[in-house]
């Protein structure tokens, strides 16, 4: 069973039945779901939790679907990693990264396509489609084979090889929307008023965005129910930064970890920074821009969930660190010489981020901190340039390997 | 000038169902005045007190977000498409 109450409007607090909808009628502004948390705090205990599957659905009760109808291609509960080798590089004891790149579609956003692909058969959608940035849409391909949905997927045509294979592999409908990620997202809110689909991330956003609240809900598990003192996340519209403390916010209400408040930073690249630019002006309103970053994932210009995420800034009293173009490369080098984890230009700008923060002061030796990693490095290899410094031809001989041996720099 | 606003489902109740309106002005500022006329209480949906639109409201006009030319000042030619579409996140 579900505990889901109703869904109720962020800006003006108007109420709606449960329903695929996601704008207020009387003054736009984003719907979310409310919970019964007396009801959830008297069912759930630590326990509870820990009897549950090794998965994102352990922590069902939170979440707005009956978990008997999951749909579950084993997303979620991925590592929480010790990095001993990179913590020594910048100084730091307790560094952790979330590896959320091995999730089945190798992306943070199998967590929420889990959820809305349930909510959308609960519905009774025939068609999934999506508007995305590459991770997103293979996400919403894959949940849509095994849920037998047709799917159609919206993307920048501009997008990585390897993110249009991988959602194209799965039999999706792939539609290369000639204009950036913001013109595609415009094109297929007016769309969702005309076709009937369950849009991921347009009508069933309350549903969808719930999905990355188990984010925050096992980086508190795994550190032995308790939260971190910095986490650092990548921001695009916003909506994963905020998500992820509102895990850690319901997992405090309900006395599953103390009243202890990480300090949420979120990082941005250079080329794309609307939101870390209004906080760093002292602004809640996003001026949008037009994305010029190779962190593509994150190459969202008008971020629907910005003032949001400003405000978590705020109250967590975080940072909002701009990683400068050049030095994502070199930081996703870093993490996968340091730690053995290849990730996407998104995970080098959540790096780049770390390393600013450190350098700045803002993170003691001492303090817990989460790095998020939210996509694999194999979705943007484009972006790696030419891998010249380590590389060498050889005959398959053993004179010829002492020649080129002794040639190796590294 | 006449231009073409399409509306977005969440306004259709104040619009009696309609899914675009045909209306008259200069800019967008005179666009939501002509279309409050049309459907008296819409101006009060999407923009603030001030006359500023809301955070939620993205106004276009052919496709383009009207915060890249002159906001709600942006003029207006006859036959432009203007869009009212609720920011929505992504991914």
């Amino acid at each position: 069973m579900s505990y889901v109450t109703n869904l109720i409007c962020r800006e003006c607090g108007a109420e709606y039945k449960t329903q695929p909808l996601n704008v207020c009628e009387f003054c736009f502004g984003p719907l979310e779901i409310q919970y019964d948390f007396t009801k959830i705090k008297k069912d759930v205990s630590k326990k509870t939790i820990s009897n549950g599957p090794n998965s994102m659905w352990r922590y069902s009760q939170f979440l707005p679907v009956d978990i008997e109808n999951a749909i579950d291609i084993g997303t979620g509960f991925t590592p929480l990693i010790h990095a001993k080798n990179l913590g020594k590089q910048l100084g730091l004891d307790s560094l952790y990264i979330k590896n959320d790149s091995v999730n089945p579609t190798f992306s943070f956003k199998d967590r929420p396509v889990a959820i809305t692909t349930t909510k959308a058969l609960e519905f009774g959608f025939e068609v999934l489609a999506c508007v995305s940035t590459g991770n997103l849409m293979g996400s919403v391909a894959a949940h849509g084979s095994k849920a037998n949905l047709e799917t159609y997927v919206f993307y920048p045509q501009d997008l990585e090889l390897s993110k249009i294979y991988g959602a194209a592999v799965y039999g999706s409908k792939m539609i290369a929307i000639e204009g950036n990620y913001d013109d595609a997202n415009r094109f297929c809110s007016e769309l969702s008023d005309i076709y009937p689909w369950a849009f991921v991330n347009i009508n069933m956003r309350p549903f969808y965005a719930e999905g990355s609240k188990t984010l925050g809900y096992e980086i508190a598990e795994q550190l032995g129910w308790k939260a971190p003192n910095h986490c650092v996340v990548p921001g695009a519209s916003g909506e994963l930064h905020t998500k992820v403390w509102k895990g850690i916010q319901e997992f405090i209400d309900c006395e599953l970890i103390e009243n202890v408040i990480p300090k949420m930073h979120l990082a941005q690249p250079e080329g794309c920074a609307p939101i870390s630019s209004a906080f760093n002006s002292n602004s809640r309103q996003i001026n949008p821009v037009k994305p010029s970053t190779i962190a593509k994932s994150l190459a969202i210009g008008n971020p629907a969930s910005g003032p949001y995420s400003v405000d978590v800034l705020n109250q967590t009293h975080g940072s909002a660190e701009i990683a400068s173009e050049n030095s994502i490369i070199d930081s996703i080098k870093l993490l996968a010489e340091t730690e053995g984890i290849f990730t996407e230009t998104a995970g080098g700008v959540v790096i780049s981020s770390l390393k600013e923060l450190v350098k700045k002061g803002k993170i003691k030796k001492d303090e817990t901190v989460v790095a998020f990693i939210t996509g694999n490095g194999l979705k943007t290899l484009e972006s790696m340039g030419e891998i010249k410094e380590n590389t060498v031809s050889c005959m398959p001989n053993i004179s010829s390997f002492d020649l080129v041996k002794s040639n190796f720099k590294i | 000038m006449s231009a073409t606003v399409r509306i977005p489902t969440p306004l259709r109740k104040v619009t009696n169902g309609a899914d675009r309106a045909t209306v008259e002005g200069n800019s967008i500022s005179e666009i939501i005045e002509s279309l409050d006329n049309q459907f008296p209480g819409i101006k009060k949906r999407i923009c603030e007190d001030s006359g500023e639109l809301r955070s939620f409201v993205n106004v276009y006009v052919n496709g383009d977000d009207i915060r890249f030319s002159d906001g709600i000042h942006t003029s207006i030619s006859s036959g432009d498409e203007i869009s009212l579409v609720p920011a929505v996140a992504g991914g």
